[in-house]
């Protein structure tokens, strides 16, 4: 596959890795955190740490999107899901993601909810104009990357007016994430390879205060494995350098002004929500969106009078830690016995972008107890 | 006795209460295009005789969304899929039993049309559906139509394939493109467009597999990877063998079709359905010769081995990637979900 078959060939990836062995250290550590779970999913599916030289570390992010909502705003999508009238629509990632007391959409669904899943935003609204009947509500989550399309629905719906759509806005802002984790410094960073949808959105420039402020190395990275260690490459040049730049590897993509047509949308749709509580890293200041008071009749949380609930997380799951690179999956007593992709504990352990789960089902952990 | 208005007319609840109309709907539709002297007695059961030998039965439940789809739909699918289950014992399918579970106001049309469809698979894999069974169900509580079909067929006499007869040392044989059916059944599904030809790969494989044991009697293992792909296929062989297994990414024949979708929507096709390829572990000293009848197959043109089977305790199956790491294949864990980002 064109574009695809280049950046996964394993003679570049090798060459490259030679690169980085050769101009890495020996005396000091590079822990390098891949922020987006695209990154770790990568890096497990094809073996990238197998070529890495043994003092440079991946430190897995809290860029899940379904990883980082909390359980509260699961069980109150539930709840709404489980009133007579309504639809509820969303990304099939978020079916199997733990609310409280072991509930998910997924249960709720077999329950008798209507929970459609969709592939597509656009699925929504041609969902609403079938059921005229019914309250459809599309259940959005995600990072800068899947805000423009959810943007995009409610300014069509607003034109359509039509009366019977809402969205449940739960769409999430990178930067400040970032900010938080590397002000918190618990992780121990040395560089971090950016995001690479998100900045194919939001543009290479959203990342200098960050770099700045924190003095930590950025280099925008593709998805695919070549792209993974040529910007690992690039991170070690900048962190021997004593460098602390935002770079773009992810150049076919990403741009410094992102791009300004889906930002644009953003604006006029959204505004920013002062407070919204991420799984592992709590509530935050300014790190999220809400939708407009223009566009407030299709708002579900103000349509259903929707209200905060707050769950506790599940007894002995380190998933708030995992999401914050502060310890590994395998750290956790849960996982790969109470907590499974079958039957996951913890968020962590539900999206193959989840950090929980890229080690569980690439069977990582098992290597270690020795295979003939 | 009043004729079914195909054209118009959909099914009733009487249509399932063995009355005449019941008897119109068997007539005029299933006898009619089953076409055998065996159904045509109207027995409640078929009578046959046997040879001697090794019997084999299975079963298999078709349930499908949606039921037309490129490349066949639930009528052909339900005698493939029967006839497979049946042919990877190595046996030679016999005959088809087949029951119908039909959602009340279904066009009659539309399972006249499925119908013709299981009887032109039937005819062309020289299978028979004998013996049968009609219900319906109010509206709302079916998905159209459900057909069980079950098969029997007997082993020729030096055959022994059974999923725990893989060894150390054996090699894997997979018959053809991986993915294929799945991805032709996501892309007609509502609200997923993205315009390939691409087509189900259901096929009746037991004329392929005659071949097969005609020449090598002592193949090991045979399975068809259908639902979970070849992926869950090979951890249900190393589990039931009590070993691992070794395959190679770049050995596995995948569509560039398959595999641009499956890159859009975050799948991978090692877990992607397959209604007409098999799995085939064989030793050592048999694969080449395997292979070349396979290949003159034309259900195995594409047919490639992909791997060794090897002592493993923890009968993981493991994948050198064409990016020359290696990851560990495991067990789909619930259903493969499209991720977000």
């Amino acid at each position: 596959m064109k574009y695809v078959d280049e950046f996964r060939n394993g003679d570049t990836a090798s060459a490259l890795a030679r690169l980085i062995r050769a101009e890495v250290k020996p005396g000091r550590n590079y822990r390098l955190m891949e922020f987006c779970g695209g990154h770790t999913h990568a890096i497990f599916r094809f073996g990238v740490n197998d070529l890495m030289p043994e003092n440079v570390r991946f430190i897995h992010g809290p860029g899940c999107p379904v990883c980082v909502l909390p359980a509260g705003r699961i069980e109150s999508a539930i709840r709404l899901a489980e009133e007579e009238r309504v639809i509820l629509c969303t990304y099939a990632d978020l079916m199997r993601v733990p609310a409280g007391s072991r509930d998910s959409l997924h249960k709720a669904k077999a329950r008798g909810a209507d929970i459609r899943m969709i592939y597509s935003a656009t699925d929504v609204l041609a969902i609403a104009q079938a059921n005229p009947e019914r309250q459809v509500v599309f259940f959005a989550i995600g990072f800068e990357t899947t805000t423009p399309p959810t943007a995009a629905v409610l300014k069509i719906a607003k034109a359509m007016q039509l009366n019977n759509f809402t969205v449940f806005c739960n769409h999430v802002q990178t930067p400040p994430a970032m900010m938080h984790i590397l002000s918190a410094g618990e992780a121990g960073i040395d560089g971090i390879l950016g995001p690479s949808h998100v900045s194919a959105i939001i543009g290479s420039r959203a990342y200098a205060d960050c770099c700045d402020k924190y003095r930590v190395p950025l280099v925008i990275a593709g998805f695919e494995p070549v792209d993974v260690i040529q910007s690992v490459l690039m991170l070690v040049r900048q962190i021997n350098a004593g460098e602390a730049e935002v770079e773009n590897q992810y150049t076919r993509a990403v741009s410094q002004t992102g791009n300004q047509k889906a930002q644009a949308l953003m604006q006029e749709v959204f505004e920013q929500r002062p407070m919204f509580e991420w799984r592992g890293l709590g509530s935050l200041p300014e790190s999220a969106v809400q939708i407009r008071s223009e566009y407030a009749a299709f708002d579900a949380e103000k349509r259903f009078n929707m209200k905060e609930i707050a769950t506790a997380d599940i007894k002995g799951c380190i998933c708030p830690a995992v999401l914050r690179g502060v310890n590994n999956p395998d750290e956790c007593k849960l996982f790969g016995t109470a907590c499974t992709p079958e039957d996951p504990k913890g968020a962590c352990m539900v999206s193959s972008e989840g950090a929980c789960a890229a080690y569980y089902s690439y069977g990582r952990y098992r290597e270690t107890t020795g295979t003939t | 006795m009043s004729r079914l208005d195909i054209k118009h007319g959909i099914i009733e609840m009487g249509h399932g209460s063995g009355g005449r109309a019941s008897a119109t709907l068997i007539e005029e539709l299933f006898i009619r295009h089953f076409d055998n002297s065996l159904l045509s007695q109207g027995n409640d059961q078929a009578a046959f005789n046997v040879p001697a030998g090794r019997m084999v039965i299975s079963t298999d439940a078709h349930v499908i969304t949606p039921l037309f789809f490129p490349g066949g739909d639930i009528g052909s699918l339900s005698v493939h899929g029967t006839i497979n289950d049946v042919a990877m014992s190595g046996a030679s399918p016999l005959y088809l039993a087949a029951s119908f579970i039909i959602e009340e106001g279904f066009p009659l049309a539309d399972l006249e049309a499925i119908v013709i469809s299981m009887a032109r698979a039937s005819k062309a894999a020289g299978v028979p559906v004998v013996t049968g069974d009609t219900k319906v169900v109010e509206r709302g509580k079916g998905d159209g139509v459900f057909i069980t079909t079950t098969g029997i067929g007997i082993v020729p006499a030096d055959v022994d394939i059974s999923g725990d007869r893989a060894r150390a040392g054996d090699l894997i044989i997979v018959s053809g493109s991986i993915g294929d059916h799945g991805i032709a059944i996501l892309s007609s599904r509502e609200g997923l467009e993205f315009g390939t030809a691409m087509e189900s790969d259901s096929a009746a494989l037991h004329t392929l597999v005659a071949a097969m044991v005609a020449d090598v009697p002592g193949i090991r293992c045979l399975r068809d990877p259908t639902r979970g792909g070849l992926a869950t296929t090979l951890n249900e062989l190393a589990r039931q063998s009590g070993v691992g297994m070794r395959i190679k990414e770049t050995a596995i024949p995948v569509k560039a079709e398959v595999k641009g979708a499956c890159e859009l929507l975050g799948l991978d096709p090692l877990y992607i359905a397959n209604e007409g390829k098999l799995v085939c572990i064989v030793a050592p000293e048999d694969a080449e010769r395997l292979l070349t009848i396979m290949q003159k197959h034309p259900l195995a043109q594409n047919a490639a081995i992909i791997g060794t089977v090897c002592t493993d305790a923890q009968q993981m199956v493991v994948m050198a990637t064409a990016f020359g790491g290696k990851r560990v294949v495991d067990w789909l864990a619930g259903e493969q979900l499209p991720r977000i980002c």
